[in-house]
């Protein structure tokens, strides 16, 4: 165990963990936060997607000592029910949910890729979700609401 | 009694309760308020009113339903369908969804049944029905006013005179103490001011915004983490466990053991996965597999347990007399639920009495198997519903919720399990294989005169139900009998027609004893199927063998419209006699702009990419929804890989509650029928599967190039309310094969159409040319 102090959504959090400890079990287990979830611990979903220092980061893979002082940002981070993200708005609009538990990965994967490069082509973004998975196969409507995300905020 | 001082003690509560309510912290207010579970739950009564609604002093409403919202939209559109039916605003009702304690047993919610149990003449729609009409007749009496001339308005009744009086007024915190009347009147289609519009999901804001609550973040005060250790292949169990292989893990609380059943709980999570991957255990070896690569062929030598469905014992008269016979075999693969989130449950098991949250389709079936599985009696057991990760049938959701049960038990405290992904891929019933032979007799003007279907199809478990717990793999592993096939010799058909697995094919008259219940017009025909021991533990998944059969069925009257050189929309529509899916295949044929010519098209070249199109329809479990498909696709030949560009849709589900709820199912619907088609199967070698995470199983990620997707719905507002979740998943296959067809000429009668097959296939086509 070791003291560790965690970045997450612009607060700093005090944590007991191991070291080795997947970031994913700390965010969902001793903070109790909904937005990273357990697809299937081997980083090939993306339902634990987190964003650090503007890079979406696949958080079950993650040892918690790696990002120790790092800023954190889960799903939850970037908005709220009253006032979403505008990835999150969009998403809302074109209603590109079904059971929603992909969403961290899907959301957070476009976010990253669009704040860096806001210019990305239909190319690039299908690229960066190449490693996104969603098996309701709301495809349609979250590549839609990635591109309406994409245009608001050009 | 208890039962309903809890109701009303939960309604007095709901009110401070936001949207997104957290399970955890509504378990805490009926532990105190109710004590032991000594109510036995089956006293909520769905003869009764209360049992399905209650209106408090504010006038907000609370209705319960057994049919939970597993992501496909059975939140949003009950919700619609109680403010409709009461005159109330959407946003004013709140919706309860499975839980042992508080709703009406409505079984499982599975085979697209939610819809037409909750949305016709019964249940939750009757229930708010007759609870509009009481309180129109209590307003009636108390404004002193004739009913025909009060309206009402968002829980508002008016009188002509000017006179008001509300819900929460005339009832609020009371019990109407009314039975569900079967001659309170539901409010016509052409009236709907909640139902019918496309009323965005409940669900959307909290789940973009990361705050919903999925069974993965129930948090119970004093938890700890559980995991398992699954047998490393099919059948084994357990000769020894070394519990010192695992002193070592810090926050090791104990290695629990139950016949071959293992599994371990520690203080946090990471510690319970460390020991499960640490603790040693001698598995005596399984029986072994049979090869995957002659599995179809060995299938059909097994005993089998036989049902006639239809049989109008003129077939090989028909078929000697046939001016020509075509006979093609097609075979469909093991697939997974392969839920994007490995399943998880919390279980609270105390000495006298346990709280489950469970993702199940059966909070009650759940209760019973839980309680048979820790020797606690039934009313003392409670499930509670809450979301896990989308399951499409007989995911792992049961057989964790027994896990956390099983380990809970063994160590006196709450405990969360969290499957992992090969468990959870080694752990589920996966969607039956098939093999399925067609034979058709064909009169001199190409007209099909005899249609003859075998039918193989794999079981082993299933649904627990009521008491069968075996039925998954930890109710397996902890003693309790499987349900398994005990071969059976058909008997003659008797009764009304039986087509919810759509084995019996749209195109024929499906007549018992003159009674005929089928689509279509063909009048020598027999439908036999096979159920044979599976060495894999099966279960539902999304259009349970409907897909397989419709696969076979659809792809097989292409073959013969394309043997007779007649377009495949016309030589379907000239064997067709429902005008539900004559109207549906009509209404995609229009939207494709589909020209009608014989498939496969002339003149394709042999090189490069090559487009062709491809339709298929079905009357869902022979009446429970119709839909066509008309898929456009490319196919490389040099490759063999198969690209859809674009769908179209038409579908057919009576009343539409919610066309943008619809529209997402069926948009989803056709991709992971896609995704099924051209990718999809379990592997697996002489001791174990082998498909086992995301890379070992194929799905179409994020990134795949889309196709245009297009939807057709027709509303039929006086027709009953059907399903609509897996109407349109039912045809990708068909479609895509036809128009991998339609390219090439070359028929791939097996799923997935991997680029191999397409490529076999292809050369097939090739070498004959």
């Amino acid at each position: 165990m070791a003291s560790l102090s965690l970045k997450i959504n612009g607060r700093v959090h005090t944590v007991d963990a191991d070291p080795g400890t997947p970031l994913l079990y700390v965010l969902s287990d001793d903070l109790q936060l909904r937005g990273p979830k357990f697809g299937c611990g081997l980083g090939q979903c993306g339902a634990c997607s987190v964003i650090i220092e503007g890079r979406a980061v696949r958080s079950c893979v993650m040892p918690v000592s790696a990002v120790n002082q790092r800023e954190i940002t889960t799903l939850e981070g970037i908005g709220t029910p009253e006032q979403p993200h505008a990835i999150q708005q969009a998403f809302i609009e074109e209603g590109a949910s079904q059971c929603g538990f992909c969403l961290s990965g899907v959301i957070l994967t476009a976010k990253a890729l669009l704040d860096a490069n806001p210019k990305a082509t239909d190319e690039q973004i299908r690229e960066a979700m190449s490693n996104v998975l969603c098996r309701c196969f709301t495809h349609t409507r979250m590549m839609r609401a990635i591109k309406r995300y994409q245009t608001r905020r050009a | 009694m208890k039962t309903e001082l809890c109701r009303r003690e939960f309604l007095k509560r709901s009110g401070a309760l936001i949207v997104s309510f957290s399970a955890s912290s509504m378990a805490e207010p009926f532990v105190t308020a109710q004590g032991p579970f000594d109510t036995h739950p089956s006293h909520i009564d769905p003869d009764k009113l209360d049992s399905w609604l209650a209106i408090a002093s504010d006038g907000s409403v609370t209705a319960y339903t057994g049919k939970c919202d597993l992501g496909q939209g059975m939140w949003t559109v009950q919700t619609q369908l109680v403010a409709e039916e009461l005159c109330v605003a959407f946003d004013r009702v709140r919706l309860i969804q499975c839980d042992t304690s508080v709703t009406p047993d409505q079984g499982t919610t599975s085979g697209s049944q939610s819809t037409p149990t909750n949305f016709n003449a019964r249940n939750l729609a009757q229930a708010a029905a007759t609870a509009r009409e009481a309180l129109l007749g209590i307003a009636a009496q108390r404004l002193g006013v004739p009913l025909e001339q009060l309206t009402v308005e968002d829980g508002m009744v008016s009188a002509k005179t000017g006179s008001q009086v509300s819900y929460g007024e005339l009832i609020g915190g009371k019990h109407f103490e009314l039975a569900v009347s079967a001659a309170a009147k539901r409010r016509f289609p052409s009236e709907w001011k909640v139902l019918g519009k496309p009323v965005p999901s409940t669900d959307r804001v909290a789940l973009m915004t990361g705050m919903f609550e999925f069974v993965h973040n129930v948090h119970i005060p004093g938890m700890v983490h559980g995991r398992v250790v699954r047998p490393p292949e099919a059948g084994a169990t357990v000769a020894s466990v070394d519990e010192n292989s695992v002193r070592h893990v810090p926050g090791m609380i104990k290695v629990v053991v139950r016949n071959s059943f293992v599994g371990v709980v520690a203080e946090k999570q990471w510690q319970a996965a460390q020991a499960a991957r640490d603790l040693k255990v001698n598995w005596n070896p399984g029986p072994g597999l049979p090869a995957q690569e002659d599995f179809y062929d060995n299938l059909r030598k097994q005993p089998s347990r036989d049902v006639m469905l239809v049989d109008s014992k003129d077939v090989e008269e028909k078929m000697t007399s046939a001016a020509q016979v075509l006979k093609a075999t097609y075979s469909h693969p093991y697939q997974a639920h392969g839920s994007i989130g490995s399943s998880c449950a919390v279980a609270d098991v105390q000495a006298d009495h346990a709280t489950v949250w469970s993702a199940t389709q059966s909070v009650y079936p759940t209760q019973h198997g839980l309680a048979m599985l820790t020797g606690l009696p039934l009313d003392s057991v409670r499930v509670i519903f809450v979301r896990g990760s989308g399951c499409y049938g007989l995911n792992a959701a049961d057989t964790v919720s027994y896990d956390a049960a099983l380990l809970s038990q063994a160590v006196h405290k709450p405990v969360r399990v969290q499957l992992t992904r090969r468990d959870e891929f080694i752990s589920e019933n996966y969607g039956s294989a098939c093999v399925i032979e067609q034979k058709v007799g064909i009169d001199t003007s190409g007209a099909i005169m005899a249609w003859d279907c075998v039918t193989w199809s794999v079981s082993f478990g299933g649904r627990p139900g009521y008491e069968k717990p075996g039925n998954v793999i930890t109710g397996m592993l902890a003693g309790f009998d499987p349900e398994t096939i005990a071969p059976r010799a058909a008997v003659e058909p008797a009764g009304e027609l039986r087509n919810g697995n759509n084995a019996v094919p749209s195109y024929v008259v499906g007549c018992i004893s003159g009674k005929c219940g089928g689509a279509g017009l063909i009048r020598s025909e027999r439908v036999l199927t096979h159920a044979v021991k599976s060495p894999f533990f099966t279960g539902p998944l999304r259009s349970p063998l409907r897909l397989q059969n419709t696969f076979a069925h659809e792809c097989f009257m292409d073959e013969i419209s394309a043997y007779v050189k007649a377009d495949p929309v016309a030589y379907r529509l000239q064997h067709l006699s429902e005008t539900r899916i004559i109207d549906v295949v009509k209404a995609a044929a229009q939207a494709a702009n589909w020209v009608a010519r014989p498939s496969p098209q002339r003149g394709n070249a042999h090189t490069g990419t090559i487009t062709g199109r491809g339709i298929a329809c079905v009357a869902y479990e022979g009446d429970n929804g119709y839909a066509a498909l008309i898929a456009e696709v490319e196919v490389d030949d040099g490759t063999g890989r198969v690209h859809a560009r674009r769908f179209i849709v038409a579908h057919d589900c009576g009343p539409i509650s919610n066309p943008d709820g619809l529209r997402n199912q069926i948009e989803g619907g056709v991709l992971q029928g896609m995704s099924r088609a051209l990718g999809e199967e379990v592997t697996w070698d002489d001791r174990k599967v082998t498909s086992i995470d995301w890379r070992s199983y194929n799905t179409l990620a994020l990134g795949y190039a889309l196709p245009v997707i297009e939807t057709v719905l027709i509303d039929r507002p006086t027709a009953k309310a059907t399903g609509a979740g897996e109407t349109a998943i039912t045809l990708a296959a068909a479609a895509i094969g036809n128009a991998i067809f339609d390219a090439t000429g070359a028929r791939v009668r097996q799923v997935p159409f991997t680029p191999k097959r397409v490529k076999a296939a292809l050369s097939g086509v090739l070498k004959n040319a």
